[in-house]
């Protein structure tokens, strides 16, 4: 393996001393002279139209700037096709935006709200996925009818996958041994709910250029995504360092543009940011996932069909949805070899918070429903489930149809070698006892083992661009609109142009997140950080370094290619004493302009799975998760430290936790989530950390220049079906509802009975 | 807004923050300190130390978290009115003010990456602060004690947990 200076070495972040002392602006803490704050009036009904509704008392008030309605509000347009207003007649759930205000302070904003006068017309609201597609069913949209999203939206071009549909079922069944069916479901739309509510301020000036500071994801999507349909033909979009998004504020819209049509109205600039409530009630929940399922399998283990009906419940409004059934489509297939599939979704809203781009994209909702399923013939064949994950997982040459609709080839990492690594760090051998089987049982406390698995192929999806400037002082700068979220991914990027330099990371810097200076980039997403951004970066770094070669070279009469740098100097290979600083080459007056691009590849699947071992008590039914194990193959570790965070970061955002005891608790009766505060929606404290360690290989990928791929955003995803499979092995009866709360548990070990909840 | 008549044996609030010393005229009119402001908006707000978070806004997830006279509290859940005559340490005091130098604590944090998005980190790095000053030798399950009140999205708990152990005073039988 190659010794790097800096690649695989735990340096400190970049931004690391900001953020220890406070310094570090979110976007909350910024404010802009003249600046107004915006705030939301939100429907207590789940399903309504507006009858009628009065603002002037609102407008009265001193120091309110401007009221908006659907009556006077921008028609600009959001969602999956575009298809959700700012502010809309109808209402379609508890929490909808009825009104907006902008005020001279947050306190008369929410003093305006108070004086808005609505009269509402309650139509009758629909909650299920499946109730929402009955012909007499609530419509949402007069566009959408039966309430389904169609799936013909082309998100990712002509062909985008909209099912899986290989091979021949009907065939595949008759050649099983045995066939096995079921409803599954991951329903319980937990809330990633990261720390910094999502927000941003607005600025316009003139009529074409509109300034945007935002807590989004992907900062650069904003200005390219949004400015044609605002009539902005000049948006700067301005990224703050994101206080975590887990995804959820990756699609801006719904904070952006209520900010700039705020601003638009009173002529200054407006800050829109969600309080905690409407954060959690009101902001991106997981997508709702229920599967009508069948799969077919041999005495082997081998499967021989899976078909199924998928329904998505994506509630009031599709932000991106069927996108994120493509992608799930495609995960599917990198996890399980079948040569006849026919699986179809169907995207369905209904009169709840709408659900959003959260980690996991589509593939944890998918399979925290479709594992499930397939361990009922684990379970018949009686084959270790971490045997049928190996012997299925995509293996190079292998192929599967991805998010465009096209069939792609692995040319990565046979992630063997990272299952047998788990297995062997979390002693799977010993704990296993076979299906239904505790590994120890201590009194009333039963323990369990579960195993799961995840892996996407976007690590190589969509463009990065990126420019490296050198300057004469022996320093070099990134240009890239990749906003920090927590991964440490800017400071990523730093050590990988370090690498190319050989320049001290002290000595190189990332512009900041602003699209006024900064090339494209589609933002840190689908673990496409260290793989897409990272060769884009490496590439600007090299073609720098190239430029400066040839201007160094005349001061050496040599040929560029013989030339050598580190540390801002610069000398011939093998003559160590020709030694001259970038200064002698480039002068005072010259900066060198490095650029590099990424283009998109689906051919390299990553990997993560995930062991678990659980202690249920049979007396309170409470699960406690133990020990975790994550396994997995990065190619080349770029720092440690930061790969254990991403690694440890499986238990919270919507992840592991979800099995466990996360939950958005939605009353059909009102249409209303009832824990959207923190104290009632459970949260993994400091108190309860389970016992964790990762199995990581290095087996280097050679198509990118420090052999890394990147496994962030999947890291929490195989976790919440290994729970089940752990709850189900340790109590010795099948469990599948998420959460796996105790009133789950007892009523499994038939110590209560409980009466089903429908309608999440 | 209606102003409201401040009571004139109390027209001021005295505060201490990070060493300075700070007066404000309590009412509601937009430069005073009205009786409904937590401490967390006042430090925010009026004096602009951002350091100190506001997530939940309602004492369930301690991103807020300062010092008051040495112990760790929640300054959402604080009026300001309450805090007459107190000493309040934010995360922007940390460090020794004279020479800069960081708080063994930041500087712990910093060399085990104790932080992803680092939204919630000064809330954490002040809970940890109050434990060590009343306790410098903690064992680990004291520091997760210490710290179950703050929320961590991103579970940087683990690297929190090494960074806050390793500026521990170990026991001379350990």
């Amino acid at each position: 393996m190659t010794e790097y200076r800096f690649i695989g070495k735990a340096t400190p972040r970049k931004d690391a001393l900001d953020i220890v002392t406070g310094k570090t602006k979110f976007i909350n803490d910024l404010s802009i002279p003249n600046m107004l704050y915006g705030k939301a009036l939100r429907s207590p009904l789940p399903h309504a139209l507006i009858k009628s509704i009065d603002t002037s008392e609102a407008l009265a008030l001193k120091g309110v700037k401007a009221v908006l309605t659907y009556e006077n509000v921008p028609d600009w347009l959001g969602g999956l096709p575009l298809h959700v207003r700012i502010l809309d007649r109808k209402l379609r759930y508890v929490g909808a935006a009825v009104a907006l205000v902008a005020a001279e302070t947050e306190e008369i904003a929410a003093e305006a709200l108070r004086h808005i006068k609505v009269e509402y017309e309650s139509l009758p609201a629909v909650y299920d996925s499946e109730e929402a597609i009955e012909p007499d069913a609530p419509q949402l949209y007069e566009q959408f009818p039966g309430n389904v999203y169609p799936l013909e939206i082309q998100a990712f071009g002509p062909k985008s996958l909209r099912e899986i549909a290989i091979g021949d079922v009907d065939k595949g069944f008759a050649e099983a041994d045995f066939i096995v069916e079921g409803t599954y479901t991951y329903e319980n739309i937990p809330n990633p709910l990261p720390p910094e509510p999502p927000g941003a301020i607005a600025a316009w000036e003139g009529k074409d250029t509109l300034t945007v500071w935002s807590a989004s994801q992907g900062p650069h999507m904003v200005k390219v995504s949004l400015q044609k349909r605002m009539g902005s033909i000049n948006l700067q979009s301005l990224g703050s360092p994101v206080g975590a998004s887990y995804g959820t504020k990756y699609m801006s819209w719904q904070y952006v543009l209520p900010a700039a049509a705020l601003a638009q109205a009173a002529g200054r600039p407006v800050k829109y940011y969600y309080e905690n409530p409407e954060h959690l009630a009101a902001f991106s929940l997981r997508l709702g996932s229920r599967i009508h399922g069948k799969v077919g399998m041999k005495k082997n283990g081998d499967v021989t069909a899976l078909s199924g009906d998928w329904f998505v419940n994506t509630g009031a409004s599709s932000e991106t949805a069927q996108a994120m059934v493509s992608v799930g489509c495609g995960e599917a297939q990198l996890m399980l070899r079948c040569p006849n599939w026919s699986l179809k979704p169907k995207v369905v809203c209904t009169n709840r918070t709408a659900s959003g781009q959260v980690r996991g994209f589509g593939g944890q909702e998918l399979k925290c429903a479709l594992i499930p399923l397939l361990t009922l013939g684990m379970e018949k064949a009686d084959i270790d489930p971490v045997e049928f994950f190996k012997k299925n997982y995509v293996k190079p040459g292998e192929g599967y149809y991805w998010r465009d609709g096209f069939w792609w080839e692995s040319r990565g990492i046979d992630y063997t070698g990272a299952i047998e690594k788990g297995a062997a760090v979390f002693g799977w051998q010993e704990k296993w006892q076979g299906w239904l089987k505790p590994s120890s049982v201590n009194g009333v406390k039963r323990r369990g083992v579960g195993v799961g698995v995840h892996g996407n192929a976007d690590v190589g999806e969509d463009v990065s661009e990126a420019y490296v400037r050198l300057d004469p002082n022996g320093t070099a700068t990134i240009y890239s609109g990749l906003a920090e979220h927590g991964t440490g991914q800017r400071s990523s990027i730093c050590k990988m142009v370090a690498e190319v330099l050989q320049l001290p990371l002290e000595r190189v810097f990332v512009t900041p997140t602003d699209s006024r200076i900064n090339p494209f980039e589609y933002g840190p997403v689908g673990s496409r950080g260290t793989y897409a951004i990272g060769s884009a970066v490496i590439a600007a770094a090299e073609d720098a370094k190239r430029q400066l070669f040839e201007k160094m070279a005349p001061k050496f009469k040599a040929a560029p290619e013989v030339l050598e740098t580190e540390d801002g100097m610069v000398w011939v290979k093998g003559q160590p004493g020709t030694r001259l600083p970038w200064m002698k080459g480039m002068r005072y007056d010259s900066t060198i302009m490095g650029h590099g691009r990424f283009e998109p590849d689906f051919t390299l699947p990553n990997f993560m799975m995930i062991f678990t071992e659980v202690e249920v008590d049979t007396e309170t039914g409470k699960v406690d998760l133990v020990r975790v194990v994550g396994a997995t193959d990065v190619g080349q570790v770029i720092d440690p430290l930061y790969l254990t965070n991403q690694l440890n970061g499986c238990l919270g955002s919507a992840g592991i936790d979800s099995a466990i005891f996360e939950e958005t608790v939605f009353d059909t009766r009102l249409g209303r989530i009832m824990n959207a505060n923190m104290i009632d929606y459970k949260w993994r404290t400091f108190a309860e950390l389970p016992e964790m360690e990762h199995a990581i290989l290095e087996t280097p990928i050679p198509s990118h220049r420090f052999q890394a791929i990147g496994v962030g955003e999947i890291a929490p995803s195989p976790g919440p079906s290994a729970v089940l499979m752990a709850v189900s092995n340790a109590i010795g009866t099948r469990i599948h509802k998420y959460p796996l709360t105790p009133d789950k548990v007892l009523a499994a070990l038939g110590k209560i009975t409980k009466q089903e909840r429908r309608g999440n | 807004m209606t102003p409201t008549n401040s009571r004139p044996s109390h027209p001021t609030i005295t505060i201490t923050v990070n060493g300075e010393t700070h007066k404000f005229m309590r009412g509601e009119v937009s430069n005073m300190v009205s009786p409904s402001h937590t401490l967390a908006h006042t430090l925010r707000e009026r004096l602009g130390l951002t350091g100190t978070k506001i997530s939940c806004d309602h004492g369930a997830c301690g991103c807020c978290t300062v010092l008051l006279d040495g112990k760790a509290v929640l300054s959402c859940m604080l009026l300001t009115l309450e805090c007459e005559g107190k000493e309040i340490t934010t995360i922007e005091g940390l460090g020794d003010a004279a020479t800069g130098a960081l708080d063994p604590l930041q500087q712990s944090f910093i060399d085990h990456t104790a932080f992803q998005c680092g939204f919630c980190t000064p809330g954490i790095i002040m809970s940890a602060k109050a434990l060590l000053t009343e306790n410098p030798s903690p064992t680990k399950e004291e520091v997760q004690e210490a710290l179950s009140g703050n929320f961590c999205r991103c579970n940087s708990h683990y690297h929190v947990l090494d960074a806050v152990l390793a500026v521990t005073e170990r026991r001379e039988d350990e």
